[in-house]
């Protein structure tokens, strides 16, 4: 496959950035994104070149480092992360725009690596639980509801990518920071913090400058790992009981 | 706790869900009352009399609607705050836009802005016009609305900025009434149907009867 690639380009945080144009060849249907990113840094490196910044770690789409906004997509047509899709989701001859995550939240470091700490920053805030350390306790002395155990599972897939926020007009963290909460509230581990956590981490979200959700779906339709939109209601119902709770 | 309600951009979005309903509920209630107008001037002249008297005998004359417009213009004024401090904070977090631009959301989500502005500027003209009678067409009377509306909506201007805005509202509650479901935290997956079929259902109904009136009025059914 023979591509043109149009790829954001940026010194470092303070410098201006601009899209520019390369040319790869020789690109197999069966190469990862990734990989085809890295034939094009070869030619770069051998050129005396720059090569292109991007995040990737564990390259299995569990780690959740790799990110790109891809023809506009975050992670791409695919649903899935940028390190699984193949580039066998495109035809020989295409153009394909690569640009960083958007959000002001998520500054850019260099070309399309963008600083997520914000994340970090919100997790810390109260996605968490307290428990003494040592070995692991009996699992069959905290009995899960099944359905409760299902519902922590399927927010507890946020990989933390931030997908959600690249693709929400708004640059809203909403969706990852409901996915955090509700994968601890609902289970008996997380309910000594049930109330602090979503006030603690929804207050980080806002301080972080993040934006409000507008309920435009966005985030849920570029999640790689699927987490529903309706995390961001159950988010919001916690965050009214929790003022309630306070209150009292 | 008021304070960190309304300093958190979940505790707005609480605010602007809770003043939608109220001002939704009242719509729904105003859609009603015009109908009345099909049933000749006796009908809603009366009902315009009765609206000062509701209430009563233990509220004086004009209380009960007092009432109503206060809670109103708190409604609106909340709503509208919110919504101008949640969309700054919105467009401050997304400041460069990307270079691939994709058409994204439906038509009822993008325009929630714009549609909410119309509707603000609507308020304005149509208080002043059929409550006021400030920029009303022909002679305004008062507590006779059915003249006042056959004035307003036989000039081509009262009809396109009505019809304009009543559309407007149509998309608004649209994407706004499942949107304050999502917010107050009772939608869900097994809901979710019925949300979205009882605010469409609402915007098509408010839609409708609302725009039955200058129709009326324009195919001489009310004259």
């Amino acid at each position: 496959m023979k591509l043109t690639l149009r790829v954001w380009r940026q010194k470092n945080a303070d410098a201006e950035g601009a899209m520019s144009t390369y040319e790869v060849d020789g690109i197999s249907q069966d190469m990862s994104f990734l990989e085809m990113l890295d034939t094009l840094n070869e030619e770069l490196i051998v050129k005396g070149e720059d090569p292109v910044a991007f995040d990737h770690d564990c390259r299995e789409g569990i780690c959740g480092a790799c990110s790109l906004v891809i023809n506009g997509d975050a992670h791409g047509p695919e649903r899935t992360t940028t390190c699984q899709l193949h580039m066998r989701s495109f035809q020989d001859g295409d153009t394909i725009d690569i640009e960083p995550w958007r959000a002001s939240a998520f500054p850019v470091i260099k070309d399309l690596v963008v600083d997520r700490t914000a994340f970090d920053r919100i997790i810390q805030a109260g996605g968490y639980i307290t428990a003494p350390t040592g070995a692991a306790p009996e699992a069959h002395s905290t009995p899960v509801p099944k359905p409760d155990a299902d519902f922590a599972f399927e927010h507890a897939e946020c990989i933390g990518c931030g997908a959600c926020v690249a693709a929400c007009p708004n640059g809203a963290a909403m969706l990852f920071t409901s996915a955090k909460i509700n994968h601890l509230n609902v289970l008996p581990q997380g309910a000594p913090e049930r109330e602090t956590r979503v006030l603690d981490m929804v207050a980080q979200m806002d301080d972080e400058g993040f934006g409000g959700c507008t309920l435009t779906g966005e985030c849920a339709t570029a999640c790689p790992k699927g987490i529903p939109l309706f995390s961001i209601t159950s988010m919001n119902k916690e965050w009214l009981r929790a003022n309630r709770k306070v209150a009292r | 706790m008021t304070r960190t309600i309304w300093d958190s951009s979940l505790g707005k979005k609480t605010v602007m869900a809770v003043s939608g309903i109220v001002m939704l509920l009242y719509l729904v209630a105003h859609m009603i009352g015009n109908l009345k107008i099909f049933f000749g001037p006796e009908e809603i002249n009366h009902y315009a009399h009765w609206l000062r008297t509701m209430g009563g005998p233990v509220l004086h004359y004009e209380w009960a609607l007092w009432l109503v417009r206060i809670v109103l213009v708190v409604a609106v004024v909340a709503h509208a705050t919110s919504a101008y401090q949640l969309s700054r904070r919105d467009i401050r977090a997304r400041p460069s836009k990307y270079v691939h631009k994709k058409p994204s959301a439906s038509y009822a989500t993008r325009t929630m802005r714009w549609g909410g502005i119309i509707l603000g500027l609507f308020i304005v003209w149509h208080i002043l016009d059929l409550t006021t009678g400030t920029v009303h067409p022909g002679g305004y009377e008062h507590l006779h609305p059915y003249q006042n509306i056959i004035d307003t909506f036989s000039t081509w201007y009262g009809n396109v900025i009505y019809i304009v805005a009543v559309v407007a509202l149509g998309f608004h509650v649209q994407h706004g009434f499942w949107s304050a479901a999502q917010t107050l935290g009772v939608g869900s997956r097994s809901r979710d149907r019925v949300l979205k079929t009882v605010g469409t259902a609402l915007a098509v109904l408010l839609t409708l009867g609302f725009v039955a009136v200058p129709v009326g009025v324009m195919t001489g059914l009310v004259s």
